[in-house]
């Protein structure tokens, strides 16, 4: 009985601790509401036990090739992805990674400077409906799934570069990085324009005081008070780009190439694993390849996203 | 001494042109986006029909309808909310009304953030290293769904925490003054005032759930299923993964066919979040603090 936090309290003399009984409460709505805070700090953590689930699950699947099969040097420089060979099977990711590098890049310099154009334009030129409203398509355009994007690559782009540019494919790196840059885009706008809309306006007061224009107010003020914000927006950019995947599986061509121009056929690392995993038979080395492409993807985009936040956050407290 | 030098009427040309610029590089940016829209309703509207819409897929998937896909796509985006929304409201309570501004916190939010941002490819690989293969979900609506449900929680997780954020504090402390306790306070006062927000970000997950294609592939999605399916133990068909079908891997495919199917993908999605927009901005004109 004495072991009984709840009677043990109330039977506590109350010339000995008077406020600890006044104010112990320890009636069927405290144990439901620690119950509850209980349940809402394991909803808390879920997003770290899947993170470290992800890590952990993908490199389970992984490990018997990034143990045993696979030669570090070779994965990462060899351009040679043959994992269906019969007899010698090579494994290099040196053509997907570049395949992956000249789509984001590519996309990169199509959104950078209209996206950045955009997010200046709606958070300090325009204003009332016109903003209201931009903002508004900015988020639609937001919205539109990755596989439809693909298709826009392979029946609209497709056609389109083959007449423009006269080349024999209009699957490729120009394809799959203007569409991967139209996807981008948006994302990026709206981030860039929140990191706009963070600065405060005694910033732009103060400017426009001293008798500048808006213009003058912008690249001045606003633009050195936001550039950190701006640069994660890039950044998160950056790895929406590289982590793409039904979108520049169908939009590059899909053939194994170190890319020499914009006209090029690729192969991104992304799809790789998109068009493989299907095929394989599970625990075979080549399925095991796949997932450490897996284990790398998540890496890469796991310290792109921490330099992200890190950069956001450094402005927050500056 | 007002009056305007040359100076000031430069800077004034500069400031118009910069205004310009960006007004090109804003409708440049959205161009395309109207063009590509206007393109697929062109060439795909002609299909839609409500027959489309209900009928299956037909001819080796070359002609027919859609509705298996349709109807799959549902039972995925119910089960996975069914999965997040629970899951994504407790822990935006929890970073709402109990964490400190601590380096757990910041943990936490990291670990949103990235689970936000892991390529879909690397979820999928996840959904069927852990609930295809080591939980033995098999290939199914479950293993598909959950691996969606955990993509997506980082949406859920943001609108709700937002919205609860929105509840003035002073509503709280009424409540705790009252003798309230936490649970209490929010499940009276501070949940009912946010409930509208979370439903936005709901929405909008319905949205984003039915777009996904590369996390169901491998984990409960099929190219082609001659029956519905009956239980979240079976295989489905799904709207997004039709759209890659049907555009790359069914030869003879009609042309209208592909453009009917993502017109149909895209309208739900665009309904989706222009619902969820309109319904936030009735909200913020409704709040009375």
């Amino acid at each position: 009985m004495a072991d009984n936090p709840v009677i043990a309290a109330v039977e506590r003399p109350q010339a000995a601790l008077p406020e600890e009984v006044d104010f112990d409460r320890r009636d069927p709505d405290w144990f439901i509401d620690k119950a509850v805070q209980i349940l809402v700090f394991i909803g808390g953590i879920s997003a770290i036990i899947f993170i470290i689930g992800i890590f952990v699950f993908i490199s389970k699947e992984g490990a018997g090739f990034l143990f045993g099969e696979l030669d570090i040097v070779e994965f990462f420089t060899s351009p040679r992805w043959r994992p269906t060979s019969e007899h010698n099977p090579t494994y290099g990711i040196l053509a997907l990674i570049a395949g992956t590098a000249s789509v984001t890049g590519l996309a990169m310099i199509v959104a950078i400077p209209f996206s950045l154009g955009a997010a200046i334009f709606i958070a300090e030129f325009a204003t009332g409906k016109t903003r209201e409203f931009l903002k508004v398509l900015v988020e639609l355009l937001a919205a539109i799934p990755s596989v439809v994007w693909g298709f826009i690559g392979l029946s609209i782009m497709n056609p389109l570069i083959i007449e423009i540019f006269d080349v024999p494919v209009g699957l490729n790196v120009l394809n799959a990085g203007v569409i991967l840059g139209l996807m981008a885009a948006p994302i990026m706008t709206s981030i860039a324009e929140d990191a706009l809309n963070a600065v405060p306006d005694r910033y732009r007061e103060a400017a426009e005081a001293m008798g500048a224009t808006r213009w003058q107010v912008t690249i001045r003020a606003v633009l050195p008070a936001a550039k950190n914000g701006l640069l994660g927006a890039v950044l998160l950019g950056v790895g929406r780009g590289f982590g793409e995947t039904m979108a520049v599986l169908m939009a590059t061509g899909h053939s194994i190439n170190l890319p020499s121009s914009v006209f090029d056929s690729v192969r991104a690392l992304t799809a790789t694993i998109a068009a493989e995993l299907g095929e394989t038979a599970v625990g075979s080395d080549h399925y095991m390849a796949l997932f450490t492409i897996g284990i790398f993807l998540f890496i890469i985009t796991f310290i792109i996203n921490l330099t992200a936040d890190l950069i956001v956050r450094g402005v927050r407290k500056g | 001494m007002f009056a305007v030098t040359e100076l000031n009427q430069r800077d004034k040309k500069v400031q118009g042109l910069c205004r310009i610029l960006f007004m090109i590089m804003t409708g440049l940016l959205i161009l395309p986006v109207v063009l590509i829209l206007a393109t697929l309703i062109y060439k795909g509207g002609s299909i839609i029909s409500a027959d489309f819409l209900f009928s299956e897929p037909t001819d080796g998937m070359t002609a027919g309808g859609i509705f298996p896909a349709l109807y799959g796509t549902i039972w995925l985006v119910a089960v996975a909310l069914l999965i997040s929304v629970p899951l994504g409201v407790a822990a935006a309570v929890y970073l709402s009304e109990y964490a400190g501004d601590n380096w757990f916190t910041r943990v936490i939010n990291l670990a949103i953030i990235n689970l936000a941002g892991v390529p879909s490819i690397v979820h999928a690989l996840f959904g069927v290293g852990a609930f295809v293969l080591f939980f033995g979900l098999g290939t199914s609506i479950l293993a598909a769904s959950l691996t969606l449900a955990i993509m997506t929680l980082p949406v859920v997780i943001v609108a709700t925490r937002e919205s609860l954020q929105a509840v003035p504090h002073a509503f709280r402390e009424a409540c705790w003054n009252m003798g309230a306790t936490r649970w209490q306070t929010i499940r009276r006062v501070v949940l009912p005032n946010a409930v509208s927000g979370i439903l936005t970000g709901v929405i909008l997950e319905v949205s984003r759930t039915t777009g996904e294609t590369a996390p169901i592939m491998f984990t409960g999605a099929a190219f082609f299923l001659p029956f519905l399916p009956e239980s979240v133990f079976d295989q489905t068909m799904a709207l997004s993964l039709h759209l890659y079908v049907v555009a790359t891997q069914v030869p003879g495919v009609p042309d209208e066919l592909p453009y009917g199917v993502a017109l149909v993908l895209i309208a739900i999605v665009l309904i989706m979040n222009s619902l969820s927009i309109a319904f936030r901005m009735w909200l913020r004109g409704r709040k009375k603090w």
